[in-house]
């Protein structure tokens, strides 16, 4: 079983997630980056940070994943990225 | 045939070949470089070298010869698509497949028996009908069919009537079958080899060097060589590949993963797909049930698998088949496969010159095989991009033209 952290909830099965996808450098608000920003996300062969979603208590945070060995480095909330 | 069969059997002195020639010493240059020594990098070399007189071609594989998503795949060949861009191509790829084994005198095993997705919901059944209807239009054959003829089809299967997943109808295309994947890719590289291909194993892609808007040099593992022509057919790692040339494609990592069970007598002559349970069935030649197709729900670069997968697989499999729930499990893998955000490939031009692009062929390519590799050949012999494959642009993106096949793909490859 995947573990995944949720910032509010603690520890839990990563099924009980939903992945969001990267969080995004490029803004779709902004004209000049649309495509950017609605096809080509980011892919790194390394840590990627990214959006997740804790189904049940509908809590959106943010992981820092590496994409090759697939560990989470860190979780934490948006409001409250750590140094 | 028989004859020569039996004095070669009775023949005590038998001369041993290789399909394949070992991997030589690099060249300095070489006139085309492909980038991938999957099944879609080989079939272009077997193209270059046998329809355009193109022989000074160099296949570099990092690993070993189509061991990349070509010896991972669920080997499903079909066109029964959405988008007319898409089917054209798609039924081009069949027909390839009909004639290969003959062309290039190497046995595929193409087997045609047909594959029949299921709807269990109205909706999945509306898509059906679009879908039917434009490969009647472009001549395939393909129809819509009611619970009763899939019963007849397919006498095993649960149609699960009253139940949650009860079967609404079936999207029948006969044109759909399976090939033996790992014959393919030998049977190009032999074939190219013969005309003087070079396939190199073990020879890693790590750079470039690029001199205003072409590329000079393709730098390796093994040294560096000159290249008048690159093609980049690197799979899963295809974003990364293009990266190194500072190329940038809408292309994420997933891994797919899927299993085959121990050998049954045959009981299964069609190829079974379901949208809504995200899993498909097969029976090969062997007797053992391939299922696939369940895709990883987060980004990864790796071909680890997973017990939440493989227990989805076997949910879906029980589901259509629920006799099947005491078969062991023989293998299972994954590979990681190369997304695009329509679900169709990019082919084609680059933002470089002398680069040309067959890529982003996620969950599907294997089917695509060698109608990429004739119309990628063509379009480096001539330095031209070929009618066929201009939908399938990288600027389609730009454009907002996309070649959205989602629905027909999500779950059947
Ligand atoms: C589980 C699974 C099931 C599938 N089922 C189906 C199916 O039923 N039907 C279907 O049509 N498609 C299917 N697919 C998709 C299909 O397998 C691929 O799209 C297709 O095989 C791609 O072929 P390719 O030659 O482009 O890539 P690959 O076969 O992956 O070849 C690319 C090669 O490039 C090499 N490479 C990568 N980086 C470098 C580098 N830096 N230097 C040198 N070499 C490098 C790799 O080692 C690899 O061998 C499936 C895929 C998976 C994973």
């Amino acid at each position: 079983m995947k573990l995944l952290t949720c910032p509010v909830n603690g520890t839990r099965n990563i099924t009980e997630f939903q992945y969001l996808g990267p969080v995004r450098a490029a803004s779709a608000e902004d004209p000049g980056e649309l495509t950017e920003a609605l096809f080509f996300a980011e892919n790194p062969l390394g840590v990627l940070t990214e959006w997740w979603r804790h189904t049940p208590s509908n809590t959106v945070f943010i992981a820092e994943r590496h994409t090759v060995t697939d560990e989470i480095l860190a979780t934490y909330l948006p409001s409250r990225k750590p140094d | 045939m028989p004859l020569s069969l039996l004095k070669y059997g009775l023949r005590n002195r038998h001369v041993s070949f290789n399909d394949i020639p070992p991997t030589p010493e690099l060249k300095p240059s070489y006139d085309v470089v492909i980038l991938g020594g999957g099944g879609h990098g080989l079939a272009a070399a077997y193209y270059l070298s046998h329809v355009h007189g193109i022989r000074d071609v160099a296949v570099l594989e990092k690993g070993y010869l189509a061991g990349g998503n070509t010896a991972r795949n669920t080997t499903v060949v079909r066109s029964n698509y959405m988008t007319e861009p898409s089917v054209r191509f798609y039924k081009e790829a069949v027909k390839l497949y009909e004639t290969m084994s003959e062309d290039l005198g190497f046995n595929i095993m193409f087997s045609q028996r047909g594959q029949l997705t299921l709807a269990h919901s109205e909706a999945t059944l509306r898509s059906f009908h679009l879908r039917a209807e434009m490969g009647k239009h472009m001549g395939t054959r393909i129809e819509v069919v009611d619970p009763k003829t899939v019963a007849e089809i397919c006498p095993l299967l649960n149609l699960d009537m009253g139940g949650q997943h009860e079967v609404l109808g079936g999207l029948w295309h006969e044109d759909g079958g399976t090939a033996r994947h790992d014959a393919v890719a030998w049977g190009y590289a032999k074939r190219a080899a013969e005309r003087g291909v070079e396939i190199h194993q073990r020879t890693e892609v790590t750079g470039f060097e690029k001199n205003g808007n072409r590329v000079t040099h393709v730098k390796t593992n093994r040294g560096k060589i000159a290249a008048g022509q690159v093609l980049q057919a690197a799979g899963g790692l295809n974003g990364h590949v293009a990266g190194l040339a500072g190329i940038r494609l809408p292309i994420r990592c997933f891994p797919l993963q899927a299993m085959v069970t121990q050998p049954l007598k045959p009981f299964l002559d069609t190829l079974i797909s379901s949208a809504n349970l995200h899993t498909y069935i097969l029976q090969s030649s062997r007797g053992e049930l391939v299922i696939g197709g369940g895709s990883d729900p987060y980004q990864l670069a790796s071909t680890r698998s997973t017990l939440d997968q493989k227990e989805h697989l076997a949910e879906g499999a029980l589901h259509l088949f629920p006799f099947l729930h005491k078969v062991k499990l023989l293998r299972q893998w994954a590979g990681i496969t190369d997304m695009t955000p329509d679900y169709s490939p990019v082919m084609g031009a680059s933002p470089l010159e002398n680069y040309w692009l067959d890529c982003g062929w996620g969950t599907w390519g294997f089917k695509a095989t060698p109608v990429a590799g004739k119309y990628m050949a063509e379009t480096v012999a001539r330095g031209r991009v070929s009618d066929i494959l201009k939908p399938f642009d990288l600027q389609r993106f730009e454009k907002f033209e996309l070649l959205n096949e989602m629905g027909a793909t999500a779950a059947s490859h």
